[in-house]
């Protein structure tokens, strides 16, 4: 049993405050849904948790069974055992997918036999064409195919924790089901816990959530059960954001932009 | 009396030697060239002390299968070009010039590589192999030279090429310098594309102090096609220096270049290309991209693309980038757990790779990314 623990996490982006504490546990098995409006903070949280360079850590803690994250590089928190599914996975010309894999097991220290056997049976289960599994990294793929690769990487590396950075977006509705089953099977069978961020409901059709949390102006200010997501989509957010703060003309699309 | 002199040309007693007396006057006569001219602009010509230098000779092997016919020196007779001269070391090329021709007959297709290894190791010596390639219509053939020194071996290679596609013939050559890293190279290629030719010229660089090559590659008949591409990288305080021309004189011809290098430490390259489509060329297409990796903040890179345009109802394009390692990249690698410095020889050999995947002798292809690896782990961090 793990646990991902995030507590008070205040972080910055260009000297603009983002996040203004939030704090998150999840255990093993567990999937927690962040919702917010545009610019609430959910993919910064997602880059600092993981690490990403270019976002500043004003404050708070994120540790892997008392391991602190906040402290090592992003290659040794992906050690740990955190993954990060992006939201716009890179393009990396001329590295294969099987090469990846294959140094980051190595690096792990994790055995590679039977590795090809694996990522083609991963890929015939996900429904990712098998040659792409030789051809440089997200170069020339569809939406969708990059969010079956992501997903692909996931089962072969089996993390502890993932962050699911809008899995959903840029997919259709064939591949969001794909996706989203082969991580609830991952939940399921390996125990791992899952930190899902998305604006729809319709990734939580064939991924169980746990807990849904809602993430305003770099706070949490609402968590619940699945309940919780029916009534955003019925109702929005109006009853989550303060009517009398104007908010700032750029935040509302800061996420965008340092998402791209 | 000055080192490169008709003298010294006359006590070598050399084969044709009117004509490289001849070309060691106008040698004698010619100014050395400086970094003012804006063809020399960005190199170290001013560093050179060619005075520094004796006329000598590499060792020059050739193993060329069966269907190329292979002449040396002596028995060239008229086939040596004396027009057209550019510059002084063209001039102490034909002068000092030890060549070699390779020809291929009409329809034949010669599957095997020629290769062609020039190996310099007498220091303070100045060498100037040349190679001319013959192929004549509807041929095939694929070329490899090598130039190897030794590291710490001061010399100089002037090394030229000429290369002549007929008709409907299809040439591939590889240039590899695998130069020592006190050698200097200063190279002059020169490409002509008759009508419904194609034309690799593939370019290596690993080694050299001051490597440069300069590269003009014409497609002169209709419906002709070159494709140029490079592979550089340079470490230490190592310079590489490429400049390339794309001449487009008959319509309908293509041309595409691909040129991709590093530099690391303290190592300096430059790229200038400049693709000219002559008057007559009309529904010509023509394209370049030149990419450099700067891996370390002490190292310099420059790119200069140009266009040159006189006619209508063509297609161009280039593009060139001069920069560090994606970001994005890296990050994307090292959050699979993947250690920096992995991740960084990854994205390295996963930018040549376009490159390597392209070069017309695959086994060498294979050897020539081990060097690149083993040139990343000796980088000073």
């Amino acid at each position: 049993m793990s646990t991902l623990q995030i507590r008070d996490l205040r972080a910055s982006v260009a000297g603009t405050q983002i996040l203004h504490g939030v704090d998150l546990t999840i255990g093993s098995g567990e999937v927690h849904v962040v919702m917010g409006p545009n610019g609430a903070g959910k993919s910064t949280l997602s880059s600092v948790v993981m690490g990403k360079p270019g976002y500043e850590v004003l404050g708070g803690s994120v540790t892997l069974d008392g391991t602190d994250l906040l402290a090592l590089p992003a290659w040794q928190r992906a050690q740990a055992g955190l993954h990060l599914v992006m939201q716009y996975p890179s393009e990396v010309p001329g590295v294969s997918l099987d090469h990846v894999m294959h140094e980051a097991l190595t690096a792990r220290g994790r055995a590679t036999e039977g590795l090809d056997e694996l990522l083609e049976a991963e890929a015939a289960r996900i429904g990712f064409a098998p040659e792409l599994l030789h051809r440089a990294l997200n170069v020339d793929l569809s939406g969708g195919e990059k969010k079956r690769n992501e997903t692909l990487q996931l089962a072969v590396l089996q993390p502890k924790f993932a962050i699911l950075d809008e899995l959903d977006s840029g997919l259709d509705i064939d591949a969001l089901r794909d996706c989203a089953r082969r991580v609830e099977a991952l939940t399921n069978d390996t125990g791992m816990g899952a930190l899902v961020i998305t604006h729809y409901n319709r990734l939580l059709e064939a991924l169980r959530a746990d807990v849904i949390h809602i993430l305003v102006k770099g706070r949490i200010v609402a968590s619940g059960g699945p309940e919780l997501a029916d009534q955003l989509e019925r109702d929005g957010y109006a009853a989550y954001v303060p009517v009398a703060e104007d908010e700032p003309a750029t935040s509302g699309s800061l996420d965008d932009l340092f998402a791209l | 009396m000055p080192v490169f002199s008709p003298d010294a040309v006359r006590a070598s007693a050399p084969p044709d030697l009117d004509r490289r007396l001849a070309a060691a006057e106008r040698a004698a006569a010619a100014a050395m060239p400086s970094a003012e001219e804006e063809v020399w602009r960005y190199s170290r010509i001013g560093e050179l002390d060619l005075e520094s230098f004796v006329p000598g000779r590499a060792r020059t092997t050739v193993d060329a299968p069966t269907g190329v016919q292979v002449a040396h020196g002596g028995e060239l007779g008229e086939r040596i070009d004396d027009g057209d001269a550019v510059d002084l070391f063209h001039e102490l090329n034909r002068a000092f010039m030890d060549a070699v021709v390779l020809s291929v007959p009409r329809g034949r297709v010669v599957e095997q590589p020629v290769v062609v290894t020039h190996r310099i190791d007498a220091a303070g010596t100045a060498v100037f192999p040349r190679l001319i390639i013959d192929a004549a219509e509807d041929s095939e053939l694929t070329v490899v030279e090598q130039f190897v020194s030794p590291d710490g071996l001061v010399a100089l290679v002037v090394p030229r090429l000429e290369v002549d596609v007929a008709p409907a013939a299809r040439l591939k050559y590889l240039g590899v310098n695998m130069l020592g890293s006190s050698t200097w190279s200063i190279a002059h290629q020169r490409a002509l594309g008759a009508r419904d030719s194609t034309t690799l010229l593939a370019t290596v660089a690993l080694g050299g102090d001051y490597a440069r090559v300069r590269t003009e590659a014409r497609v002169t008949g209709q419906g002709a096609s070159t494709r140029q591409i490079a592979l550089y990288y340079a470490d230490d305080t190592q310079m590489h220096d490429f400049r390339t021309l794309q001449d487009h004189a008959a319509p309908r011809t293509h041309s595409d270049l691909l040129f991709k290098g590093a530099v690391q430490d303290h190592a300096k390259s430059v790229y200038t290309g400049l693709i000219k489509i002559r008057h007559d060329a009309k529904g010509s297409q023509a394209f370049q991209t030149n990419r450099n990796l700067t891996l370390s903040s002490g190292a310099w890179a420059e790119s200069v693309p140009n266009l040159d345009i006189e006619t209508n109802d063509v297609k161009c394009s280039h593009a060139s980038t001069v920069g560090p390692i994606d970001e994005e990249q890296r990050f994307y690698l090292e959050s699979r757990g993947i250690p920096p410095e992995i991740a960084e020889r990854l994205v390295v050999l996963g930018f040549f790779d376009e490159v390597l995947e392209q070069l017309p002798v695959g086994p060498l292809a294979a050897q020539l990314r081990e060097q690149v690896g083993a040139k990343l782990r000796r980088r000073a961090s």
